[in-house]
């Protein structure tokens, strides 16, 4: 009770100064921000005074031991459906960009709706939004799952869920408005990263939490790849928002780096928000959700433990490479160069141990669609942890570095590898959390993966060619000794690739919408009479925490 | 869990003995082509960080044995290429503007030096193909406002127009007649300049149009309308115009005038550039032969930049 009457008093609070601040509020995108954050915190006080209702009238028998004997999935369900919408929310952003690139009409002379705004709102979508809520509802899933153990500090992990929504909407809200740092994958301002800062720690006492109580001996590999994740993310992204506002109520900030300082840990940054977010976390969900698909033994636990430390040892120094050929001192380009070759194994040991611990069951390739994803996923991380060291070889570097490349390479990356490990993982899930006997369509699964590998063909192979076309032209001189191409001329060359790219990506967000109705369908409850393609068997009795039984 | 090894039925392989929600490790040695491509990018590394400059120090970093940096590795690309294209370079530099169409071989080795140098400073505003757009000149045509031979075009690239802060730049400055003439007068006169070009028939406005016309405007552009160089005053009998040759262009052209700017380059641009820019202009179509040597001293700078309008 009297908790509670503290929480609504905390929230109440809040709500009072965003008030304040939003008429405070030296900028108008300020005040809207603040005005969002005054309702996120009446709607959180509101849901605190509803829980005292629940608990405590409505359920009185509820006990503790009922729901001792389950795992802690609601906050899982919301951010499996989180994931979801923001994954079509951020694909769609994608598309129009890609077509305002072919098209630059379709800016539509708006502020709001230019390319430089929108295309942060892209990428932080898909990487954050999309990227992020399945990296918390799967550890969350797997944390309890390889502990044994229900999440420690239940309210804290709803905290961390909505508390990561809201940091969503000021971010992508505040990229229409204008308001950017400037650094690119850290685009939102101080405030938005004070408060990023705040859910984050609550995330890792959540994960932490549940992995001190956990019911097990050993600590299984998953959870390692999500607890460095966890907490390399919070040091990077205090590091790298390290600012100075202007005002307390100005949405203005600047970098407390300047010059090439603040270039290098922008980009020390910006690599490892690839490694640790999209490597590192990534990786987790594979070590869990591959061997359970697939219902075989990992691969080999030496190699996962050697890949481990040396990823996570080489990643860090890797950022560099993003710099070549600039104000940075040549050294500080040798570093980034030499740790990012020598990554090349380390990042390629979680793709052997992924796609070798099939062994025994290959089979499945033919007949399951989810595992099929899974294999495509590895399939692009191991390419595209192969393109990575070569680019950041300098003399690859001169050619590729502000092309197209880049965007392909990132891309076949976040497409291939992230997006479709999700996906799996989704699939996985859904059935799971809502106690279905499977998805409602496994061939609506399979058109996903055939939407979205052609799509990611179409894409990748349309920013190669753009890629490599626009550095060869850049470089182009002709017999005299003189450039040969004006910028405009590549630019116009490169069209025809920028429709391709377009259509890759369309395919790629119709897959994600045929993943969507498949979804609808199944939280509903239905199933598709069809030919089944495969069955994984499910044990309801061993999907539960541990619970000690007195001695008789 | 108690160690639970047992031997994996489809692989032969043991497991560790470890189990987490019915998951379960192998014991499978590390592929050896991977330990073995590993252990050949580390030792790669070190040798990279031997040779190149790695390790940071007080006072800079250690330069590696073969004392390489980016800065020395341009330095030395430019000076190399410096040394190739100095027989041109010096030749050009010694040659005066006027006679370089003269001089075949280096007027083509000017033009393509040209064409690299345009599409750096000069496509933002004449398009990549010269053609310009309303209020940039086409280059590639024969209409020139200040003039089309050799000199005439290296004058312009090298001082500007309208610069304000040079002197020597190209300076010419047509009244806003908003305010000399009335709304009937504007009319008639831009009636009577599209007679010119042929774009419209002779009619009764046109005729007054005519009277103000030598009133007005024949002093810069000529009795005939065909403009005055030194004036920089455009030719209105030709179907060429900058700002458009439709009546409503007209009619705002002489009611508020124009007064287009062209950056100078000398100050941006060393000369060899400038002459080479300037040969590849030329060459585009419209440019002229230059006068016989009499009269093809530069136009006198004191005439051109005071070229003010009564």
């Amino acid at each position: 009770m009297d908790i509670l009457l503290t929480r609504v008093g905390v929230w109440f609070f809040v709500a009072v100064m965003a008030f304040a601040a939003m008429a405070l509020g030296a900028d108008q995108a300020y005040s809207v921000h603040m005005g969002i954050v005054c309702i996120a915190a009446l709607i959180a006080m509101a849901a605190s005074m509803n829980r005292f209702d629940f608990l405590t009238q409505k359920f009185p028998a509820l006990s503790g031991a009922a729901v001792a004997s389950r795992y802690d999935d609601e906050p899982i369900r919301w951010g499996a459906i989180a994931t979801l919408f923001w994954g079509i929310a951020g694909f769609l952003v994608g598309l129009i960009i890609a077509l305002q690139l072919a098209f630059p009409v379709l800016n539509f002379n708006l502020e709001f709706t230019t390319f430089g705004r929108l295309r942060p709102l892209h990428t932080s979508a898909v990487i954050f939004a999309f990227g992020g809520n399945a990296l918390i509802a799967t550890s969350f899933y797997v944390v309890q799952r390889t502990c044994r153990a229900r999440l420690a500090f239940p309210g804290l992990a709803r905290f961390v869920f909505w508390g990561y929504q809201l940091f969503i909407v000021l971010a992508a809200t505040g990229y229409l408005m204008g308001v950017t740092e400037g650094k690119e994958y850290a685009e939102p301002e101080w405030y938005v990263d004070l408060w990023l800062t705040v859910v984050w720690v609550s995330y890792l006492a959540v994960f932490v939490g549940t992995i001190v109580k956990r019911k097990e001996p050993h600590i299984y590999v998953a959870n390692w790849f999500y607890l460095s994740f966890i907490i390399t993310v919070a040091m990077l992204h205090l590091v790298n928002n390290l600012s100075m506002p202007v005002s307390i109520f100005g949405s203005k900030s600047y970098s407390a780096f300047a010059g090439v300082q603040d270039a290098l840990t922008q980009w020390w940054y910006g690599h490892n928000a690839v490694g640790f977010f999209l490597t590192a976390g990534f990786l987790a969900m594979m070590y869990y959700f591959v061997p359970k698909q697939a219902e075989r033994p990992v691969y080999s636990y030496r190699l996962s433990i050697v890949h481990f430390w040396s990823l996570i040892f080489l990643y860090i120094w890797a950022g560099p490479h993003h710099l070549h050929y600039t104000a940075l001192p040549d050294w500080a380009q040798t570093l980034g160069m030499v740790f990012s070759v020598v990554l090349w194994m380390p990042s390629w040991g979680g793709m052997i141990n992924g796609l070798m611990t099939l062994n025994g069951a290959w089979d499945k390739i033919r007949t399951d669609p989810i595992i099929r994803m899974m294999v495509m996923a590895l399939a692009f991380y191991g390419m595209s942890t192969f393109e990575g060291p070569m680019l950041s070889i300098k003399a690859v570097n001169s050619l590729s570095h502000y092309t197209d490349w880049t965007i392909g390479h990132v891309h076949s990356g976040a497409l291939g590898w992230n997006g479709m490990i999700t996906f799996a993982c989704l699939y996985y899930l859904f059935p799971r959390l809502w106690n279905r006997e499977r998805m409602y369509s496994l061939r609506m699964i399979n058109w996903h993966f055939w939407l979205s590998t052609l799509g990611i063909v179409f894409y990748a192979s349309a920013m190669w060619v753009s890629g490599i076309m626009q550095g060869l032209m850049w470089r182009e001189y002709g017999a005299d000794g003189y450039l040969v191409y004006s910028f405009a001329e590549t630019v116009a060359a490169m069209f025809p690739m920028y429709l391709i790219r377009a259509f890759g990506g369309l395919l790629y967000l119709a897959g994600a919408l045929v993943m969507v109705f498949n979804v609808w369908m199944t939280v509903a409850g239905k199933i598709r009479v069809e030919k089944p393609m495969t069955e994984t068997p499910h044990n309801p009795e061993a999907d539960r925490p541990y619970v000690a039984v007195p001695a008789e | 869990m108690a160690e639970n090894k047992r031997i994996d039925a489809p692989t032969g392989t043991q497991t560790v003995g470890h189990e987490w929600d019915g998951i379960e490790e192998l014991d499978t040695p590390m592929p050896r082509w991977w330990v073995f491509t590993f252990w050949v990018c580390i030792l790669w590394g070190i040798g990279y960080v031997v040779l190149f400059p790695a390790i940071p120090l007080f006072n800079g970093a250690t330069p590696g044995l073969w004392n390489w940096s980016s800065r020395g590795q341009l330095e030395q690309q430019m000076k190399a290429e410096t040394l190739r294209r100095a027989p041109i370079t010096n030749a050009l530099s010694a040659i005066p503007v006027e006679e370089l169409a003269g001089n075949e071989k280096l007027y083509q080795a000017a033009i393509e030096g040209g064409r690299a140098a345009f599409k750096v400073h000069c496509v933002q505003c004449h398009g990549s193909g010269a053609a310009g757009s309303k209020g940039y000149p086409n280059l590639n045509d024969d209409d020139w406002l200040w003039g089309g031979d050799l000199p005439a075009i290296h004058y312009t690239l090298t001082h500007g127009v309208r610069q304000p802060d040079h002197e020597e730049t190209r300076f010419s400055q047509m009244p806003a007649f908003g305010g000399v003439l009335n709304g009937g007068e504007i009319d008639a006169v831009a009636a009577y300049v599209q007679t010119l070009s042929g774009k419209a028939k002779p009619s009764a406005r046109s005729a007054v149009g005519a009277t103000l016309f030598a009133n007005n405007c024949a002093s810069c552009h000529g009795t005939d309308g065909k403009g005055m160089r030194e004036f920089g005053a455009p030719n209105l009998t030709d179907g060429i115009w900058l700002y458009g040759g439709d009546a409503a262009s007209i009619k705002t052209t002489i009611t508020k005038a124009r007064y287009g700017v062209m950056p100078r380059w000398n100050n941006r641009l060393d000369p060899v550039t400038i002459k080479m820019l300037a040969a590849y202009v030329h060459s585009l179509g419209g440019g002229e032969a230059t006068a016989t040597p009499a009269t093809a001293t530069a136009p006198d700078p004191e005439k051109v930049a005071t070229n003010v309008q009564p």
